[in-house]
């Protein structure tokens, strides 16, 4: 049992805070939920791409450091610490690019990861529909053979990022009389392309921070679906799985937000009404992040994250809205303001418990596989 | 950097859940409350066998330690078969007493090889009815006490508690602050054991209690209380033996409180879900819920803990 990095991984974490300590913006980026924000996050998205540290974990041939697990940890640690922006392009490089690495082509992977990992390309996910979100099978979407492609029809919903991004990744139903977890397809699609309409969604603070998509007769090239017709349920599971698990927050970001409302805390003057609060979200964060070494030290040995990971779901999403109040109750009547990163990450938060399976899904996940409990009626 | 336990780790606990298991534990907790400690010491001699106090005692005092991951180890076995007794404050005594020469080889020996039983009164004094060693700490000093007086029960019947004498020996003219890192660290880990035997009593409980037709672990309601409890001790557990590798103030207090606070809430839900049983003594389910409730306030409260996390007075 060891928390010991080696010196070459503490080698690697002081480049990475060096390059950090003289990239970061000195004023925050604006919101990246916005247009304006959207831009300026591209453009920071570049400027990590240019020294090779947008997507350290993956290979040099694709924009990589060829880091590693660890190393990926270490450097989300040196990023949130130092305040850089949010990430405009996770949804592609924590969700489609694990499934392109795993399911794609060679051809695949060479036209979609460098353009993804410089920010020219931002990825929106197109899974939920409005009558399949927690049960995602149900999705009615279809995909009917074309000449040289796919022709895509229906509607998605709750697209993240999708008001302002370039391309979509999803499933739809390709074999409709197969059982509703088979003749699903994996595909990606681009948001311009004729007969798609993008209707922005505005959530709770009134920013379009995901949209709606209709699909009307949209053609996708046979270049763009991801493994075999008819497998895109296999394949997007082994993706639902990272999004759960290690990839989607990592710990740095919510040691460095601990770290900040402790900052708060002690300039506010202390309220003992909220110590025991402030100190639980510095407690939370060094669970999230030893939890989070376990498993990967876990899986770096070959075992596979399995559903340990809705645990890592339920903890990081009740975790940030629980910061994320005290925060604003430290604040005071300045709580209520929205143009604060306090509120802006407070509105976010809300979000954690639904999204990437709501934490009702995990919860029986959790009893079910990890408890051994009895599939019962929901 | 390899954040598991070794299989040597893995097998030590093993092998204490073997011991623990054949001792039948319930019923020797039951005579322990009842004041007859003939079976609870000799379980006690065999945990000694087996290494545990050991770990807690220098090397140059015929312990094999300190070890702290080991000791973590140790008292989540400790705690999920429920044993009585002084066992933190046993630790705590080694704790106390290593730095010093000459009282650490008349009696250290002794607490490895568990002859003695030590108890440490700050103030209350854990089972010093029945201790070797009454430990109390007044005055930023370690004395030995002559004994102690006005034994009161705990909210955990297997647990008495009493006032050291005053007088008795000056064996140590500084209490080293280290040394309730030690406690602090083992009734997290016996209170990790505590939250861990109860959710799987439960788990096994609702799997066969039927009710409307069906077993109540087939209710969503019940499945979701269980999965918040197996959340919170796993993410208690990384915070051990973090805890137990770095040995700093900070962290071993956040062990304590994430241990402590998800063994107390998972005894909250292990009698919800038993329903009436639960709330009975004759059910075996109370050894632990009563501890789950002794060992929060043990050794650091919540409230205290969190200040030590935040370096914040209190």
């Amino acid at each position: 049992m060891d928390l010991t990095h080696s010196p070459a991984d503490e080698a690697f974490r002081a480049e990475a805070r060096a390059w950090l300590a003289s990239h970061v913006p000195a004023a925050p980026l604006p919101s990246l939920e916005t247009e304006e924000g959207f831009a300026a996050h591209r453009t920071w998205e570049a400027e990590l791409a240019a020294d090779r540290w947008s997507v350290v974990s993956w290979p040099a041939e694709y924009g990589g450091r060829d880091a590693g697990l660890m190393r990926w940890l270490i450097f989300e640690e040196e990023y949130y610490a130092a305040r850089a922006p949010g990430r405009v392009s996770q949804n592609g490089i924590h969700l489609l690019a694990p499934t392109l690495f795993d399911h794609g082509t060679e051809e695949q992977r060479s036209r979609v990861l460098p353009p993804m990992a410089r920010g020219e390309v931002v990825w929106a996910q197109a899974w939920s529909e409005p009558e399949a979100g927690s049960d995602l099978a149900s999705l009615r979407s279809r995909a009917v053979r074309t000449d040289g492609g796919w022709c895509l029809s229906g509607q998605k919903t709750w697209s993240s990022r999708a008001a302002f991004a370039d391309r979509a990744f999803g499933l739809f139903r390709s074999e409709p009389e197969a059982p509703r977890h088979q003749g699903l397809i994996y595909l990606m699609f681009d948001l311009r392309a004729p007969g798609v309409t993008v209707r922005p969604i505005h959530r709770l603070d009134g920013k379009p921070a995901f949209a709606e998509l209709f699909l009307d007769e949209v053609f996708v090239p046979d270049e763009d679906v991801i493994g075999e017709p008819g497998e895109g349920w296999r394949i997007a599971m082994s993706t639902a799985g990272n999004e759960r698990g290690l990839t989607l927050r990592s710990p740095g970001r919510y040691l460095a937000a601990a770290d900040r409302l402790v900052e708060l805390w002690r300039e506010r003057g202390c309220p003992v009404r909220v110590q025991d609060r402030v100190a639980d979200a510095v407690i939370g964060a060094r669970a999230y992040q030893l939890f989070t070494y376990a498993g990967a030290s876990r899986f770096l040995q070959g075992e596979p994250l399995g559903p340990e990971s809705s645990m890592n779901k339920v903890f990081w999403s009740e975790y940030d809205i629980a910061l994320h109040e005290t925060a604003l109750d430290l604040l005071g009547e300045e709580g209520e303001l929205a143009d604060t990163d306090w509120a802006e990450g407070y509105v976010f938060s809300l979000a954690g418990p639904l999204y990437a399976g709501a934490n009702e899904i995990q919860r029986d996940i959790i009893a079910e596989r990890l408890l051994g409990l009895p599939k019962g009626r929901r | 950097m390899r954040f598991l336990l070794t299989e040597e780790q893995r097998a030590f606990a093993r092998s204490l859940d073997a011991l623990l298991a054949a001792a039948d534990t319930p019923s020797l907790v039951r005579s322990w409350s009842a004041g007859d400690t003939t079976a609870g010491r000799a379980l006690w001699s065999r945990i000694a066998e087996a290494g545990v106090f050991a770990l807690a005692v220098p090397e140059e005092f015929e312990g094999v330690g300190p070890l702290p991951v080991e000791l973590g180890v140790a008292f989540v076995e400790l705690g999920r078969h429920a044993v009585p007794g002084p066992l933190v404050e046993t630790v705590l005594a080694a704790a106390l007493l290593s730095g010093r020469p000459e009282p650490a080889g008349r009696l250290l020996p002794q607490l490895a090889s568990g002859k003695a039983l030590a108890t440490v009164g700050a103030p209350y004094a854990l089972d010093a009815d029945t201790a070797d060693l009454v430990l109390a700490l007044r005055d930023g000093q370690v004395w030995r006490a002559p004994g102690a007086r006005n034994i009161r029960p705990s909210l955990d019947p297997a647990r008495r508690l009493a006032t050291p004498l005053p007088g008795g020996e000056l064996l140590s003219p500084v209490i080293p602050p280290e040394a309730v890192l030690w406690a602090r660290l083992a009734t997290a880990a016996q209170a990790l054991g505590v939250g861990l035997a109860l959710l799987d009593r439960t788990v096994a409980h609702v799997g066969q209690r039927v009710q409307f037709g069906v077993p109540t672990g087939s209710f969503q309601a019940v499945k979701h209380r269980l999965a918040d409890a197996r959340t919170a001790l796993e993410f208690a557990r990384p915070l051990l033996f973090g805890a137990a590798l770095s040995m700093t103030p900070a962290d071993v207090a956040a062990a304590k409180v994430a241990a402590c606070e998800a063994a107390y809430a998972t005894a909250r839900t292990a009698l919800q879900l038993h329903g009436a049983i639960g709330y009975t003594a004759e059910y075996d389910l109370s050894l632990w819920l009563t501890k789950a409730r002794a060992l929060r306030t043990a050794w650091g409260g919540p409230a205290e803990c969190r200040a030590v996390v935040l370096g914040a007075p209190r």
